[in-house]
């Protein structure tokens, strides 16, 4: 029994940590999150060419370093804490692990690499204007032609899908209902049909899109009508990874306040010498070692891959969305006035707060499949 | 990070299960796991039990060989706990002595002390209880005023505790005394230990809220002791009294998750029986209970390494505390609620006694929890304090 990092992954961390501090200070995620694409095309090679973060935990059989999730925790952990600008959640956790899933060896073969080195930047495309997270809110049907597919309709919500070069797609088969006739396609983020519009976001810091399918041909990847346990396994992993990400802002965000409640003094003294403030900094920090425990634990049972992942997945992802939520809310009003203001960052990790909560499906959401899981 | 055993760990684990598989039998199995250190039921099989545990060193594990002890590493010490949780044994009742007492003597006390005492806590000849709270010293714990004063080679001592677990079978109190009333509240308490069978010691229980007395109140009317029983230096007993709680607060619940696992798991069975796991909201809150139980294992796990690691478990283990302590009040509360308005009636015919079921039971005895060992404010408190660096608030003049 060994519940801790190792020297290595702890050296990881650093090394990332310093990586990202030079990279993506406020200043940097202030500037990336008011343009459309809110990413810096040469921060994002020097991800992969410098560090290789985006082939961290891909199979070095597909370009890949072969590393498992737990390291890639690690990297999302450190992005979280300063709300990097990045395809990095969509390319590296959504479109790779939904091809290592659904994907022939031969398409893994294919597409990895390129997500790998960091040349391709990739998203998926599986939630629709209905704003479900489950099977049933698929409903964009999957027309063979010959040896490919065409698609029609529209996807919503598509974390960087409008700057992604390669598009996973998830659609069902003609008349199919719920996780029957699930399948995942590839197509070009320029193929033609395919009109996509950036979705201005509320959180700004993570970019969305709206994908509208008229008549897109698409290739299939792996076997038609039998994914959904490969989906439902990289929404888990995805959950996983935003877990992660998670605490790593909410252990920002506690920094934070703690800091303030040194430094700022009223009434004669520090506000963290009064009990309701040093109150509330207690709750967060238990709430957000809670939230580590749960998240690492996570990661490592997606590293595993084992029988406890759909369980711990849905635990993590509620327990930490509303650990974050909570501290990111709470930062605010131990700030006070400064902590409403645009010029501080409190409201960045607050945005980015509730917009993680709602990826992938809110707490309530995840607490309900929890029930499910355990057999309430 | 691996959270299965290695080839050591699961060897000694596969020795615990055969020990508890050949000795938990008979009228020792009977017992059940009870409700706590406190639960009276069966006293006598539950005294004969924890000799059987001591005559096989499972008392006192941890304490070095010299003094009869295992030498066994913390992980050892959770392994052992988590097969005697599952495997159903009984609430341990030598747990001041053993868990508190004995890991205090260790640092503090001197050789002769030591071997004074340790083998009678491991032979479970002597049980212990803990002399701290009184009616005006609770989360003011320096506040005591229990006094005690030299006469010749003795302690003469008088004043009063309250809240002091299992005192009505002790033998011997850990009980913190002012010594010296001239020095400040921190600087003039002694650590003392006090024979309880004597005339000038009087228990009376403390009947709680559940109907129940796990609780007493010890009168100290010049109860005497020899000047030989104190542990640490005389007035400087707070820190020897801060070690014993941080062993409290630390080591505890490492283990305790899993009964409480397994009570949750109880109520998840009524909800289904009864419909309302049906409903939305109970739901959600099964599953938020569900949530924080898991998180407790993981918390645990996490301190246990770190444990395991760098020898010393630091404030930090003050969140175990306000974490299961605010969870299993919420449990509590939870039961009832999927109880419905059964959870309003008590078994048994009205008069004849005030018989909890052990919902009911766990709904009312949990508010104790978030007060004792240091309430949730003063839990609060040190983390804010010790752990994440804030201001203390000023003196009151």
């Amino acid at each position: 029994m060994n519940f801790a990092f190792s020297e290595e992954q702890e050296e990881l961390r650093q090394t990332i940590r310093r990586f990202l501090e030079d990279k993506s200070p406020s200043t940097e995620v202030r500037r990336l999150m008011e343009t459309v694409d809110g990413y810096d095309e040469a921060v994002w090679k020097q991800m992969g060419q410098e560090l290789g973060l985006q082939s961290l935990h891909i199979p070095e059989e597909y370009g890949g370093q072969g590393f498992t999730f737990v390291e890639l925790g690690i990297v999302l952990e450190e992005m979280g804490r300063v709300l990097v600008c990045a395809p990095y959640f969509s390319t590296v956790v959504l479109a790779a692990d939904a091809i290592l899933n659904a994907g022939t060896d031969d398409q893994k073969q294919a597409l990895l690499p390129g997500l790998a080195s960091g040349e391709t930047r990739a998203a998926l495309a599986f939630t629709e204007p209905n704003g479900r997270w489950d099977a049933s809110g698929i409903t964009i049907e999957a027309r063979p032609e010959g040896d490919s597919f065409v698609l029609d309709g529209i996807k919503s919500f598509v974390i960087d899908g409008h700057t992604a070069e390669l598009i996973v797609v998830v659609a069902r088969t003609p008349g199919s209902t719920g996780e029957d006739g699930i399948g995942f396609f590839t197509v070009a983020g320029d193929a033609p049909g395919l009109t996509r519009t950036p979705l201005a976001t509320m959180d700004q810091t993570r970019k969305q899109a709206k994908l509208e399918f008229s008549g897109v041909k698409a290739s299939a990847l792996g076997e038609v009508g039998s994914g959904w346990a490969a989906l439902s396994k990289t929404l888990d992993q995805a959950a996983v990874g935003l877990a992660n990400e998670m605490v790593g802002g909410a252990q920002k965000v506690l920094e934070m306040s703690v800091q303030y409640a040194k430094d700022r003094v009223q009434f004669g003294r520090p506000i963290g010498s009064f009990q309701a403030i040093k109150h509330k900094c207690a709750d967060m920090l238990l709430e957000v070692e809670s939230a580590k425990s749960a998240a690492y634990y996570a990661a490592w049972s997606a590293a595993e891959d084992n029988d406890e992942l759909p369980v711990v997945a849905s635990l993590a992802k509620a327990y930490c969305s509303d650990a974050y939520f909570h501290a990111a809310a709470e930062n605010i009003q131990i700030h006070g006035g400064i902590g409403f203001t645009w010029e501080h960052d409190a409201h960045l990790y607050f945005k980015r707060a509730k917009s993680s909560e709602i990826l992938f499906g809110d707490a309530t959401y995840h607490r309900e499949l929890l029930a499910q899981r355990i057999g309430i | 990070m691996d959270f299965r055993d290695t080839a050591e760990e699961a060897a000694f684990r596969d020795e615990v299960r055969s020990w508890l598989a050949e000795n938990l039998v008979g009228e020792f199995a009977a017992l059940g796991p009870g409700g706590g250190p406190a639960d009276e039921s069966g006293y006598e099989v539950r005294l004969e039990w924890e000799r059987l545990l001591g005559r096989d060193k499972w008392v006192g594990m941890a304490w070095p060989r010299e003094y009869g002890g295992r030498e066994s590493g913390i992980v050892d010490q959770v392994i052992f706990n988590e097969e005697y949780a599952l495997a159903g044994a009984p609430a341990r009742i030598s747990f001041f002595g053993e868990g508190l007492f004995a890991p205090t003597l260790i640092a503090y006390g001197t050789e002769e002390q030591k071997q004074r005492f340790l083998p009678k806590i491991q032979a479970v000849e002597e049980l212990w209880c803990q002399g701290y709270s009184e009616p005006n010293a609770g989360s003011d714990l320096s506040n005591v005023q229990t006094f005690g004063v030299l006469d010749g080679e003795e302690w003469v001592i008088n004043g009063q505790k309250t809240w002091t677990t299992l005192a009505h079978r002790a033998d011997w109190c850990f009980c913190i005394t002012r010594t010296n009333r001239d020095a400040p509240p921190h600087k003039g308490i002694s650590y003392l230990l006090v024979p309880m069978h004597q005339p000038g010691v009087e228990t009376r229980p403390l009947k709680q809220m559940t109907g129940t007395a796990e609780f007493n109140e010890v009168f100290f009317d010049d109860a005497r002791t020899d000047k030989s029983m104190v542990l640490g230096q005389v007035d400087d007993g707070w820190k020897v009294a801060m070690a014993t709680l941080g062993f409290e607060r630390g080591t505890a619940f490492l283990s305790q998750q899993l009964g409480f696992a397994r009570e949750l798991g109880d109520v998840i069975a009524v909800a289904q029986k009864n419909g309302s796991a049906e409903g939305a909201v109970i739901r959600q809150r099964l599953a938020e209970a569900y949530v924080g139980v898991q998180i407790m294992k993981y918390n645990g796990l996490r301190m246990l390494t770190s444990l395991a690691r760098n020898g010393v478990l630091g404030p930090e283990a003050s969140i175990g505390k306000l974490f299961w302590s605010t969870w299993h009040r919420n449990l509590g509360e939870l039961a009832m609620d999927v109880l419905g308005a059964d959870g309003a009636i008590i078994e048994g015919a009205p008069g004849a006694g005030y018989e909890l079921n052990e919902l009911q039971r766990s709904f009312m005895f949990s508010r104790s929890e978030t007060i004792y060992a240091g309430a949730s404010e003063i839990q609060r408190n040190i983390i804010g304090e010790r752990v994440l660096g804030l201001p203390r608030e000023p003196k009151s003049k």
